[in-house]
């Protein structure tokens, strides 16, 4: 059945409205930060009361504001994972694992979970004397010792440094895949989401903007907002010309799609890693451009270009372009303009 | 020589109960106002801190005009033959009063410093609100709440306006150190108040100094050793 989630929360300035429903699956929760993540967390655990609507998980009702049903965190026995991992900063790591745990069976279960989360000689230690991987897993045994059915994952990894993220990443997946329960994973990073969960929901100023696979959800945005949390770069205001095309009046040039183009008025999506090298006029969607600015990562570039005419700014630009740094020396040796081309199939409208 | 030494058990015995009872009910109010969110929150809060800015005479006063032999308290009293104005229990409920908001104040400020999602986290993990205040808050305030406890004893132990209103000074019963100094004083027995002196002196120097290091020793064995 797994969990449901239909709730209202009013705070100054902002309108928390969720309508959501999840299955014994890794879903991922994204959004901007301030769009109600981790409130959506805090509800679910019970830890923040909503004003109306219900939140059930397996028909065990957490919540049910018609029928004035409000059990306390403690009998909803979430899994939470905090951003900070919350531990108890005066207990060791063993004790830390057994805290909530029934003294008959507590000290065979926490010699387990040290040993399945690699914490086998830490029992002793004070988290403060741990490493940040070391302390997760901690947080992670301790959450699993009380069995959870469901687990809130709060930006799990946003306190690790990048090595470290990729190598707890592999284990928490290795941990998810021996949970039976919903598991909700909120972040911010786009590639987190995208390598741990099955389903992704978008929240964007406390509503649910799209939910679906992450597949479809990614190659497939049905709004310009989740395109941009997607990472899409380059969204412009698009009028629909006719089945396959539309007009940028931003940009001043109009693009051939390979979708059908649905309504009147929407916007053009183009990822800044699906921009190619055109061959001029003679091609379909191919532009010419001026190079405003550059900006360099360790092994990628970004070109800010503007379509059509030479920019007079850094900031004038219409589109980013981002590539590898190979093909950025190639681009060196070509005169301006740059001719750019975007495949059809790269081109996505949204309609809002 | 003829030295009474009444004075020194008096204060002795007054603070420790004193601080007993500031102990309890300093920390449950530190603790409830630290949760407490309504919109009475400023007002109680001062009610709570203002014995700390009075003059202790305008305590004393409040305290009189409450268990006097013409205040409810003291009236409800008298019915079953109790009198406690200018007893030993007057000069408890005086120095409870104005050490109060000290073990308030300092415990709550400790109680705000404590990470909410640790005490979240608990929650979460099924334990009971009683376990998760004696097992995790308390320990992880206890720095705070050890200074408030020092700092409330400090002042009980010194307390004089609002006791000698409230308890008076009858030598070996309610007179304690500090009405002693007082009295030595003004009737020109110098040496006698310099003894007390002397000897209060040490005594709060004493308890502020041992719990200092006692909390530094507390907190290496519980945070361990290498705490960065």
């Amino acid at each position: 059945m797994g969990l449901l989630v239909n709730i209202e929360k009013r705070l100054p300035g902002f309108k928390l409205e969720i309508d959501l429903s999840c299955g014994n699956e890794i879903i991922g929760v994204l959004g901007a930060s301030g769009s109600g993540k981790s409130m959506l967390l805090n509800c679910i655990a019970g830890l923040i009361k909503p004003d109306k609507g219900k939140i059930s998980l397996d028909d065990v009702a957490f919540y049910d504001s018609s029928k004035k049903v409000n059990i306390p965190p403690q009998a909803r026995k979430t899994g939470y994972l905090f951003q900070n991992y919350a531990m108890f900063p005066h207990m060791t790591v063993a004790e830390n694992i057994g805290f909530a745990l029934e003294p008959q069976c507590r000290e065979e279960k926490i010699a387990g979970l040290l040993e399945r989360f690699h914490l086998a000689d830490m029992g002793g230690r004070y988290p403060s004397q741990l490493s940040g991987g070391q302390q997760q897993r901690v947080a992670l045994a301790r959450a699993m010792a009380v069995e959870p059915k469901i687990l809130l994952l709060d930006e799990a990894f946003s306190a690790l440094d990048a090595h470290l993220k990729m190598h707890m990443m592999k284990e928490m997946a290795e941990s998810l895949k021996d949970f039976d329960g919903t598991a909700l994973f909120v972040t911010h990073n786009i590639e987190e989401a995208y390598r741990l969960c099955d389903r992704i929901v978008f929240l964007n100023n406390g509503k649910v903007e799209a939910l679906g696979t992450k597949e479809e959800v990614f190659q497939h945005p049905q709004t310009a907002e989740t395109a941009r949390i997607t990472g899409c770069k380059n969204l412009a205001a698009a009028v629909r010309t006719s089945e396959h095309s539309v007009q940028i009046p931003d940009w001043g040039i109009s693009v051939a799609t390979a979708l059908p183009v649905a309504k009147q008025e929407g916007f053009l999506g183009i990822r800044a890693n699906n921009i190619k090298l055109g061959a001029g006029p003679v091609e379909e969607n191919c532009y010419p451009a001026w190079v405003a600015d550059e900006s360099e990562a360790p092994f990628r570039t970004t070109l800010f270009l503007k379509i059509g005419s030479v920019p007079n700014r850094l900031d004038d630009f219409h589109l980013q372009w981002e590539m590898s740094k190979e093909q950025r020396d190639q681009l060196r040796t070509l005169a301006p303009p740059l001719w750019i081309r975007v495949n059809k199939e790269d081109a996505f409208f949204v309609e809002t | 020589m003829n030295f009474d030494l009444s004075p020194a058990w008096i204060s002795i015995k007054i603070t420790f109960a004193a601080t007993a009872v500031i102990f309890l009910l300093g920390l449950a109010a530190a603790w409830w106002m630290t949760n407490y969110r309504g919109r009475w929150q400023g007002l109680l809060d001062g009610i709570l801190t203002l014995p700390l800015v009075l003059p202790p005479t305008v305590a004393g006063f409040g305290i009189l005009l409450l268990i006097g032999n013409h205040g409810p308290v003291g009236m409800f009293l008298n019915l079953f033959g109790v009198n406690i104005i200018f007893s030993w229990y007057a000069a408890v409920i005086a120095s409870t009063v104005v050490a109060f908001p000290l073990m308030y104040k300092t415990s709550k400020a400790a109680f705000e410093q404590i990470d909410p999602n640790i005490l979240n986290a608990a929650r979460t993990l099924g334990v009971s609100e009683r376990k998760i205040f004696w097992r995790v808050t308390v320990p992880l305030a206890w720095p705070g709440i050890a200074a408030a406890t020092t700092l409330s004893f400090a002042r009980s132990l010194g307390e004089f306006g609002a006791t000698l209103m409230v308890a008076g000074s009858i030598p070996g019963k309610t007179q304690t150190i500090p009405v002693a100094i007082y009295f030595a004083t003004s009737g020109g027995d110098m040496r006698t108040a310099l003894v007390w002196v002397a000897i209060i002196f040490a005594i709060s120097l004493t308890v502020m100094v041992a719990t200092n290091y006692w909390n530094r020793y507390q907190e290496k064995i519980k945070f361990g050793a290498g705490r960065r």
